[in-house]
């Protein structure tokens, strides 16, 4: 443990002795609607930030209007847009493209980075999410923390927080550094929570939770307009509990390192050329070994390693703004699970859950924002790839046999996707339109999984390699509306997905894990719909105080009008801000109505409504340039006992929480 | 040419002879070279060596290769006729088991081949012998010795009588290396019409539900019952192995009438056949 620790900071070290650059600070509040960027970069201390410093990534995004969570414990949440989750979501690290190791997605990629890594998270809805790769629901790309060579910058920071619930501790410190030559962001983030309590001071037993991580980002300027920057992660969360499922994990550990070289000329055709290069390695093991009653003993540990590239161009010609991003990826799925029969004489029980899947995909995207008039724009995209699926492993390609005796150890996959967006900007009006096409390819749980067991309905899951390709046709429309006093915003989406890929129980096939109720298989549904509706407001009462409101909805059926799992129900936000100055204070509820439209064939019941109610304060406290910046609150004031539609087996959350961050920036 | 298909054998043989005088132990052919020795069985004349793929004898299903030495000449007989006679000496009785003939391998010059499925492991008390009775030109002899079948930690051999009154023998004889993926399963099954006779049994019909007990008794898909085969007068099937471990498969013997002679279902209530074969790996 200490040692791979030592080395990971070695690692880290060399990499930031090697490497170094530039970058110029993304421009990214052009489009309001369909892209969200959420600001988690630290600088902006006592910004409009409205969570704590110091809360996790799964936190940020929950603020999100487009993201929920899905919780399994009290650590990596998995996050879904427009109601969808991983399988159909791209999620990306600055372009690159990283896969979990996990089996049972206890590891979201979100996991493997900490707030202390990155500067914004970009969301993008549905087909305007496939920059980075094919996705259905859309796209979460989670930036790097980056400096400039613009100016002269040098500045340690350090950040603790605790929080009653779980007594869990962070500390974390930065140390920032750029010229007009060189630039280096260098951080550590330690983060430990014992078990939570949900309200009425109930412990949930396996919500603990340890983890450090370390990057480094650095940048040299070697020409005119030429940058090379190198980025290193090292991420290693241990003794993670995950109370709703029945296995925790004991590591998981990621390292993900990129070199690029980035090409800038504000003056030439080609204003941005950026390649990348990136390999990105997890290792994931989990185990119930602390589990006191489990009917056999049993250890599940994957790896997944993703080497790849992208060579990004930014074109801008006349009225066109032009983007292309050419990526290739390879990808290797492999996971074990070994059971330890209770008489030590009987040899172990193995298997292959992934049977080492070799995902290779090479991709185009082209994408052009065309300037119609002063007041609209027309932006289209496209997006076409070659996937390569291969079975590695003769084990694993012999196992997923015994369902598909003829099935072969390669397959070959076509996705495309396209997309256009209109946008009309007039005054305090702003209209955008988008109709889009996309297909996924199944996941390699979906396509060549082996007796995984879902907890959320008890069934064993067999993967199917002869799902075709899932394939979305979407609608979105979104007003906004903004004047001095108010902002309102509506938005609607709406996919129509042919070949909805979900587990159907197949009556003929044995469970395998003890105590499942039977064996899914996935298969395709003919058709499925989700739809997702928001309002928003945000009401300035004064310069000092505003009143922020939201609400959501969404609905999600397959062709046999039986709900989809987890489809929020009715769920809204009200929050009073109060900002004067250097002082900042919130109050805030949140809740959701009773989840009716739920899916008991997935394993879901009625989830009851609930509110919680959390109230908050910050100030930032100056010496000269030094800055202390304290943010306090208390999360769930009156500890209300609940859980939401996306709480795995309906875990409650926590309870009361009383959380305290103080922030040192020193320059 | 024909000069040559005459002098050949003679060259050979004086190249042998010449051979031999210098060096006893050269062997002209080699055909038992991925095999392991067992045991040898003489007689004044001759000595048997017996060969398995493991060097051993197993309680349940034996492959053995068999060839005999002149004592006198260091030659492998090639002209014999064989017939072998495996008995267990119990305290109380004796009996044989369910054999195969011991034949001459195609193609080969010195090797003689059979199976021989013991139901029964040795004890202290109780030991099995091998009697060879063979021709050579004519000339009857015979061979006897005891020979040691240790009992398999697994049951892959297992003696029933059915709802007939009739006592049958079931041994598993495939998969020798079971692995996770279909394998072919092939059981021998016979019949023991008295304490020396053991007949194959012809097309009857035995059900396959292979389970793992200690995950919960789970089961495996797609396998398939075992039928008759006529050429290898064996019965074949399909066995899915979904992980390492411990196997108990689960049979139920069918007549050709498709009655069940021995064996049950397994079900929520009923955890295991009487009529059962293990494997492990």
């Amino acid at each position: 443990m200490r040692r791979k620790f030592e080395i990971g900071f070695l690692v880290l070290l060399l990499f930031t002795a090697i490497i170094s650059a530039q970058e110029k600070i993304q421009d990214t509040a052009k489009i309001v609607q369909l892209r969200e960027v959420i600001v988690v970069n630290r600088e902006s201390l006592n910004n409009k930030n409205q969570v704590k410093p110091l809360a996790s990534i799964d936190e940020y995004l929950e603020k999100s209007n487009k993201i929920t969570m899905i919780k399994r414990g009290n650590y990596a949440w998995e996050p879904a847009i427009n109601n969808m989750v991983s399988d159909r979501i791209s999620v990306t690290i600055d372009g690159m493209q990283i896969f979990g190791a996990c089996t049972d997605k206890m590891d979201p990629i979100t996991s493997y980075v900490d707030v202390s890594n990155l500067s914004e998270v970009h969301v993008k809805s549905g087909q305007q999410g496939a920059e980075n790769g094919s996705t259905i629901g859309g796209g979460i790309d989670l930036k790097l923390q980056k400096g400039s060579f613009n100016k002269e910058v040098l500045n340690v920071g350090f950040d603790t927080g605790y929080e009653t619930n779980g007594n869990a501790k962070i500390v974390s410190a930065e140390l920032n550094f750029s010229n007009s030559n060189y630039f280096v962001n260098a951080d550590a983030i330690y983060r430990k929570s014992d078990n939570y309590t949900a309200g009425g001071n109930m412990e949930i037993k396996f919500s603990q939770y340890e983890k450090y991580n370390i990057s480094t980002v650095a940048g040299a300027k070697i020409s005119k307009n030429g940058v090379i920057v190198g980025a290193i992660i090292f991420d290693n969360a241990t003794n993670i509990g995950y109370p709703a499922l029945t296995m925790d994990v004991s590591s998981a550990k990621a390292l993900i390192t990129s070199v690029s070289y980035q090409y800038q000329n504000k003056n030439s055709q080609i204003s941005e050329w950026e390649t990348k290069l990136y390999m990105n390695t997890i290792t994931h093991v989990m185990d119930d070994t602390k589990r006191p009653d489990v009917p056999i003993h049993m250890d599940m540990p994957g790896w997944s390693d993703t080497y790849g590239f992208y060579s990004k161009m930014k074109v801008e010609k006349d009225k066109h703004s032009l983007l292309f991003n050419t990526n290739a990826y390879y990808n290797k799925a492999l996971a074990e699970m070994t059971m330890y029969p209770s008489d030590p004489n009987e040899n172990l029980m193995f298997m292959l859950t992934w049977p080492d899947v070799r995902t290779f995909y090479s991709g185009f995207y082209g994408e052009d924002d065309y300037k119609l008039n002063k007041n609209s724009n027309l932006k289209m995209t496209a997006r076409i790839g070659f996937q390569n699926e291969s079975i590695a492993n003769d084990f694993g390609l012999n196992s997923l046999q015994i369902f598909y005796p003829n099935l072969d150890k390669n397959q070959q996959r076509f996705l495309m996707s396209i997309s256009s967006q209109y946008q009309y900007q007039k005054n305090k009006f702003q209209f955008s339109g988008s109709v889009g096409y996309g297909e996924r390819a199944p996941s390699v749980t979906e396509a060549y999984g082996f007796y995984l067991f879902n907890s959320f309905d008890n069934y064993d899951y067999i993967g199917n390699p002869y799902l075709n390709n899932e394939k979305s046709l979407e609608f979105n429309a979104a007003v906004n509306y903004t004047s001095k006093k108010f902002n309102l915003g509506v938005e609607g989406s709406y996919f129509y997905i042919s070949e909805y890929i979900i587990g159907k129980l197949n009556p003929n096939y044995d469970r395998m894990t003890i105590g499942a109720d039977g064996v899914k298989v996935y298969t395709a549904l003919d058709n499925a719909t989700i739809f997702t509706a928001n309002f928003s407001s945000e009401y300035s009462i004064s310069d000092a105080i505003r009143l922020d409101g939201l609400i959501g909805y969404s609905l999600g059926k397959g062709n046999d009008n039986d709900n989809l799992p987890l489809i929020s129900p009715l769920n809204y936000r009200l929050m009073l801000r109060y900002k004067n100055n250097l002082f900042d204070a919130e109050f805030g509820m949140s809740g959701a109505e009773k989840q009716y439209n739920y899916s008991s064939v997935y394993g879901e019941d009625a989830t009851n409504a609930y509110t919680v109610v959390n109230a908050n304060a910050s100030y930032a406290f100056y010496k000269g340039e030094n800055k202390i910046f304290v943010k306090t609150g208390v999360e769930n004031i009156f500890d209300r006992y609940y859980s939401t539609f996306a709480d795995w087996k309906n875990i409650p959350r926590m309870g009361r929480n009383i959380f305290i961050n103080v922030s040192f920036v020193i320059k | 040419m024909k000069f040559l298909k005459y002098i050949l054998p003679a060259i050979f043989t004086l190249v042998f002879v010449s051979c031999s005088d210098d060096d006893n132990d050269i062997d002209t052919i080699d055909e038992v070279q991925d095999l392991l020795k067992v045991q040898e069985i003489s007689n004044e004349k001759h000595t048997i060596e017996i060969y398995t793929e493991t060097g051993k004898l197993v309680q349940g299903y034996n492959n053995l290769t068999i060839r005999i030495k002149d004592k006198s000449t260091q030659a492998f007989i090639e002209n014999a006729t064989i017939t072998w006679k495996p008995m267990m000496h119990m305290t109380e009785m004796a009996h044989s088991c369910p054999k195969s003939d011991l034949v001459k391998v195609s193609g080969m010059q010195t090797v003689y081949n059979g199976f021989i499925i013991f139901q029964m492991a040795e004890n202290q008390m109780e030991k099995w012998d091998l009697t060879f009775n063979y021709t050579i030109n004519g000339i009857a002899y015979e061979a006897v010795d005891f020979i040691g079948v240790p009992a398999s930690t697994k049951k892959t051999v297992t003696s029933v009588t059915g709802i007939d009154g009739v006592k049958y023998v079931l041994a598993l004889i495939e998969p020798k290396n079971p692995a996770v993926k279909i394998n072919d399963i092939t059981i021998g099954l016979f019949k023991m019409e008295n304490m020396m006779s053991f007949p194959v049994v012809e097309n009857f019909k035995i059900n396959l539900d292979p389970r793992m007990p200690s995950m919960g008794n789970h089961s495996s898909p797609n396998n398939q019952d075992l039928v008759y085969n006529a050429v290898t007068k064996l019965y074949d099937g399909k066995l899915s192995l979904t992980m390492t471990g411990y196997w108990k498969l689960n049979l139920m013997l069918r007549n050709q009438s498709n009655e069940i002679l021995k064996g049950e279902a397994v079900t929520e209530t009923n955890e295991a056949s009487t009529l059962f074969l293990e494997l492990e790996f």
